[in-house]
């Protein structure tokens, strides 16, 4: 497109860009702004009609005034994709960061991305063990899977996130993951923490990273995303790779979007974020699977921290119901020096049962699970009724519950930050030595085969 | 400029504004160079303002948009059944053929296979009088299902011929004497409801085999549903378990703004399980419609309305079809983005000020009648809402509940321990039972009603007894409410509770659901006696015949073997006493 720059801007509306009388412009494309100062910004068409466009800035708008060349450049946001992206650190807006050469693109893929056919899809179901008891006993993960973690500031997710991309394996096979890491206004402290691990053991030579940091343009914030699993979706289609697509933290994607949201004036939803949310965060989740006829795979692990610790606050609450479960980090558990503090009750994994049984993790992984939740639910329960009435008002089943949940705080959920516990001889064995702490006549919940056959000293063989 | 194209002034995400063409409201239009497919929503001056139901990024303003003439309509006929359709009956199967495992834009496929053929057998001879909804003939659709060819509504005549044999579904097979030929698909405009002579009462329980739905909280054939609950809480396994045991003859699943998984399941998953009622594949009697939460919104909007009409297609057959939707919120939210484009004055929380009446003209589409042809038919329809935070007291939770009858709330709290299917006891409803229980007690047990009752209020009794335990604990109960308590846990842990992802919990005949709650009952009533025959509570509760009863659910053949079962328990409960 030749490219005829405009003088006609008429409003400046926080990240919003108003022009008048162009040429027609194309919904969604890409826009270049030349400043005064010869500073070029980039942004992209969110409204357009033969009187007026609207533009969303990535930079922000300071220093944007009348005088400000706007360009349309005649097509969508795209990214230049190659395998080369493997080792490489890009910024908010896909341009290298880490001094290396431009990509060279073997295709220029639009950000945006199509919605995978539900038809074309194959259903997840390759248990990936990250050899933390809480996840794989209880929320167990497969590849393809989308699980955000749901924590809160201060607490040690980013811990658990990179204890995960290190130790996540398919048990039996040595296919390994790439790792696609994309940074959302988080702190260079956070950012170096993540770069420092991947870098020493490794991984960060088969990572490619996207940078938006605290300090960078917050509507860049909302593109940062979409490229790096623009990258994900081309690495794992296009070249077969299990990619494994951290991202963090999507509070602060949906603090910008809140801000386009109300630039615009729209009629805002519940708490000021708007009403299409649910819509705009499952156009990044849905990007997560794995689809027939492809070899690759996408896995999500979304980071977010909760506003007020507040699972209900839209941001988690529209995340849930949109991901395929959720891995909840609790401050209580952190405060107690329990790592990983991760509350299993809350927490869920919506494909675990097609990962786990016979074949794939044990038979009895189901059913130890259930009896885990309903004996540690119940146990909980009953401190808060302890603490009024005393353990002397309790029965026998209802007193070694009590005690199952501290045991189970301890000795199950506890496990250091480099510790790799397999998912039988290690989780599950270690599940039932401890629910011989109960009578097997309250554990209700397990199979009497089951029972017959692993547990420690009520078994048959 | 004709009157038939005009030209793009605005694009506005999903919704675009055309000049230069005066459409009908509802009529389909073709938006852009690429001819996008949309749908005619207001009409406001010079413009009209259209729903573009695929994405619509790259489009100019200045590009055409050309009328259709027609309004947004389904294609009904041989052919819907074991589909999965997108939200305007793309068929997802020819839209993975054009273009691959993405879905781009701009690809048209029709609703059924117009070339395939199917073995009509004429059901009506020349000469016959036949009118609107009449069968004239039948095809033998799936292994389970026949499809019944009818004549579409608003046509009647003496037919002057009609002819058996192999069709692809436009020929003509039967034509009547004013001179209309009846082919074997018909179309129909989804927002217009499909007509029928009466609405009747609904006295016939749809049988879902989950426990706690068909024992406390039932639903009629024809009937209504509602399952609000927050995230997690298990809205998609129950409307899919509902798909997959309940005695419809015809399932329409609505994925509606949900997750594409979800669908990729119940897809792979459906032609390998079997109906309970016909031992075939749970396919043949199903149609999907899947517009996921990451496909075009306006799309989601006319999903539901693609689903219940093909849902009041089959019911016009006379069959039992229940139709699920996942969510409705989803389907709120699309109303709401769109509305929000359209820069309508807003009502509660952003939601159109039409939000309310959409709703209750959707679920009005539901119902038990008599047919045009004749014949007894009915949708029930059940919908999934998933409030904000879980707090139901937003606009579309209050919208449903407004309407629907029966009310199956799910409850985080529950969910976190896995007590599962997670429907609070207590703030559930049904307003049905009433009308069924002249059924019940004519098919499965006369004094059914009786054992519903007994059961549920001793979950309440457990209730106001677990409040008390709150402050002194439970060992400071009489012996008679510790029992409660106990039979109450029989209840929650051995009926209520059911695992839909296992082989034998996963369903119960009604008949076993009422042998276990009277086993409970039985329970409570053997340990009564042994208790004030001298024996301890700890007693009668740890009879080892007592596990194996509530353990034995989950073995095969549990339904022959429970009175067995029942009888070690309460001889072992007597036995309690002898040893005091
Ligand atoms: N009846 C049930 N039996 C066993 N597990 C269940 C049942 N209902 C729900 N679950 C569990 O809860 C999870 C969430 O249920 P789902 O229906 O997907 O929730 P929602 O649709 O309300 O978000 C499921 O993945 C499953 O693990
Ligand atoms: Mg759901």
């Amino acid at each position: 497109m030749s490219g005829k720059e405009y003088r006609t801007i008429t409003d400046v509306k926080g990240p919003l860009v108003f022009l008048e009388k162009t040429e027609p412009v194309a919904y969604g494309e890409i826009v270049q702004l030349r400043l005064s100062d010869g500073t070029m910004k980039n942004g992209q068409v969110l409204d357009t009609s033969d009187d007026q466009v609207i533009v969303q800035v990535f930079e922000g708008t300071a220093s944007v005034d009348r005088q400000t060349g706007v360009k349309f450049l005649g097509d969508v946001f795209r990214l230049p994709v190659s395998k080369g992206l493997i080792g490489r650190i890009l910024d908010g807006a896909g341009k290298p960061r880490d001094g290396g050469p431009e990509i060279v693109a073997e295709d220029m893929a639009d950000i945006i991305g199509a919605a995978i056919n539900p038809f074309s899809r194959e259903s997840p179901e390759q248990f990936i063990q990250t050899g933390i008891s809480a996840i794989d006993a209880c929320t167990s993960l497969v590849r393809g899977q989308k699980l955000p973690i749901f924590s809160a500031s201060g607490l040690p997710h980013n811990d658990i996130a990179l204890q995960i991309a290190r130790q996540a394996k398919l048990v039996g096979s040595d296919d390994d993951f790439v790792v696609v890491f994309c940074a959302m206004g988080i702190t260079a402290e956070e950012y170096n923490f993540f770069v420092h691990d991947l870098e020493r053991t490794g991984a960060l030579e088969n990572a490619a990273l996207f940078v938006n940091l605290a300090d960078d343009p917050a509507v860049e914030r909302l593109i940062t995303p979409r490229l790096a699993l623009t990258a994900a979706e081309y690495l794992a289609f296009e070249h077969d790779y299990h990619v494994l697509v951290i991202y963090t933290d999507m509070t602060n994607y949906c603090e910008s979007l809140r801000q386009i949201g109300a630039a615009r004036e729209e009629v805002p939803g519940r708490r000021g974020y708007p009403g299409y949310m649910y819509t705009d965060l499952a156009m990044l989740y849905e990007r997560a699977g794995m689809v027939k006829g492809k070899k690759g795979s996408i896995t999500q692990f979304p980071i977010l921290t909760m506003p007020g610790d507040d699972i209900t606050h839209p941001i988690p609450d529209l995340s849930g119901y949109i991901t395929e479960g959720q891995i909840v980090i609790s401050r209580e558990l952190h405060q107690k020096g329990i790592y990983p503090p991760i509350n299993v009750l809350p927490s869920l994994s919506r494909l675990m049962n097609a990962g786990i049984g016979e074949g794939k993790t044990r038979e009895d992984h189901k059913s130890v699970s259930d009896q885990l939740y309903a004996a540690y639910a119940g146990g909980r329960e009953l401190r808060g009724l302890v603490a009024i009435v005393g353990e002397d008002a309790l029965n026998e089943r209802d007193l070694q519950l009590l005690k199952f949940a501290d045991i189970f705080e301890d000795q199950f959920l506890r496990q250091s930050r480099d510790e790799d516990r397999p998912i039988a001889e290690g989780t599950l064995d270690l599940a039932w030595d401890l629910l011989t702490n109960i009578d097997t006549k309250y554990l209700v919940r397990l199979d009497q085969k089951w029972i017959d056959k692993y547990h420690p000293t009520e078994s048959k063989s | 400029m004709s009157e038939e194209s005009g030209l793009i002034y605005r694009i506005s995400g999903p919704v675009v504004t055309a000049v230069g063409i005066s459409p009908r409201m509802y009529e389909v239009v073709r938006v852009g160079d690429e001819g996008l497919m949309g749908e005619v929503i207001e009409l406001h001056g010079e413009q009209s303002v259209i729903q573009v139901y695929e994405e619509t990024s790259g489009v100019k303003p200045g590009e055409p948009v050309i009328r259709t003439g027609q309004t947004l309509s389904v294609k009904l006929g041989p052919g819907l059944l074991t589909q999965i359709y997108d939200g305007i009956q793309r068929p997802l199967e020819d839209l993975e053929e054009t273009m691959g495992v993405f879905i781009t834009r701009g690809v048209d496929a029709d609703g059924l296979d117009l070339s395939k053929k199917w073995e009509f057998n004429a059901s009506v001879s020349v000469g016959d009088e036949v009118s609107g909804g009449s069968i004239i003939g039948i095809v033998q659709e799936t292994e389970t299902v026949e499809h019944r060819i009818m004549v579409p509504p608003g046509k009647s005549g003496k037919v002057t011929s009609i002819q058996s044999g192999e069709f692809d579904v436009t020929t003509t097979v039967c034509t009547l004497e004013d001179g209309t030929e009846i082919a074997m698909m018909q179309e129909w405009p989804v927002r217009t409801p499909r007509p029928f002579i009466q609405k009747n009462a609904p006295d016939v329980p749809l049988i879902t085999g989950q426990r706690i739905l068909d024992f406390l909280f039932p639903l009629a054939k024809g009937g209504t549903a509602g399952i609000p609950g927050p995230f997690g809480a298990g809205k998609t396994v129950t409307q899919q378990q509902l798909a997959r045991w309940s005695d419809a003859q015809i399932v329409v699943y609505i994925g509606c703004g949900e997750r594409g998984n979800e669908m990729t399941e119940v897809l792979t998953e459906f032609p390998h399980l079997m109906d309970p009622n016909t031992g075939k594949p749970l396919m043949n009697r199903t149609t999907m419609i899947a517009n996921t939460s990451n496909m075009p919104v306006a799309a989601r909007e006319a999903s539901v309305y693609t689903g219940i009409t093909i849902a009041e297609y089959f019911r016009d057959m006379g069959y039992d079809v229940a139709l699920m939707a996942d969510s409705t919120s989803r389907w709120a939210e699309a109303m709401r983005e769109i509305s929000s484009r359209l820069e309508e004055m807003p009502g509660e929380e952003g939601y159109p000020a039409y939000l309310s009446s959409r709703l209750a003209e959707f679920y009005e589409r539901a119902g038990r009648v008599q047919t045009l042809g004749g014949g007894d038919g009915s949708v029930s329809v059940i919908g999934a809402v998933s409030p904000p935070g879980g707090d139901i007291s937003e606009p579309v939770s209050q919208g449903t509940l407004r309407i629907v009858k029966v009310f199956w709330g799910l409850d985080a709290g529950l969910a976190r321990q896995r007590h599962f299917p997670a429907i609070n006891w207590l703030s559930s409803y049904s307003l049905y039972p009433q009308a069924l229980d002249q059924w019940y007690r004519d098919n499965i047990a006369s004094d059914y009603p009786e054992v519903r009752t007994k059961i549920s209020s001793l979950l309440q009794v457990e209730a106001e007894l677990q409040e008390i335990v709150q402050l002194v604990g439970s060992d400071a109960l009489p012996m008679d409410q510790q029992l409660t308590l106990e039979v109450a846990r029989m209840i929650r842990e051995f009926f209520l509770q059911q695992n839909a992802f296992h082989d034998v919990d996963t369903f119960s005949q009604l008949d076993l659901q009422y042998e276990m709650a009277k086993a409970i009952l039985t329970f409570q009533e053997e340990s009564e006696k042994a208790m004030a025959g001298g024996a301890g509570l700890e007693d009668v509760v740890n009879v080892p015949a007592r596990t194996d009863l509530m353990r034995g659910r989950f073995e095969e053949g549990y339904a022959e073997r429970i009175g067995e079962l029942l009888g070690k328990m309460s001889k072992q409960i007597a036995g309690t006493m002898e040893d005091n």
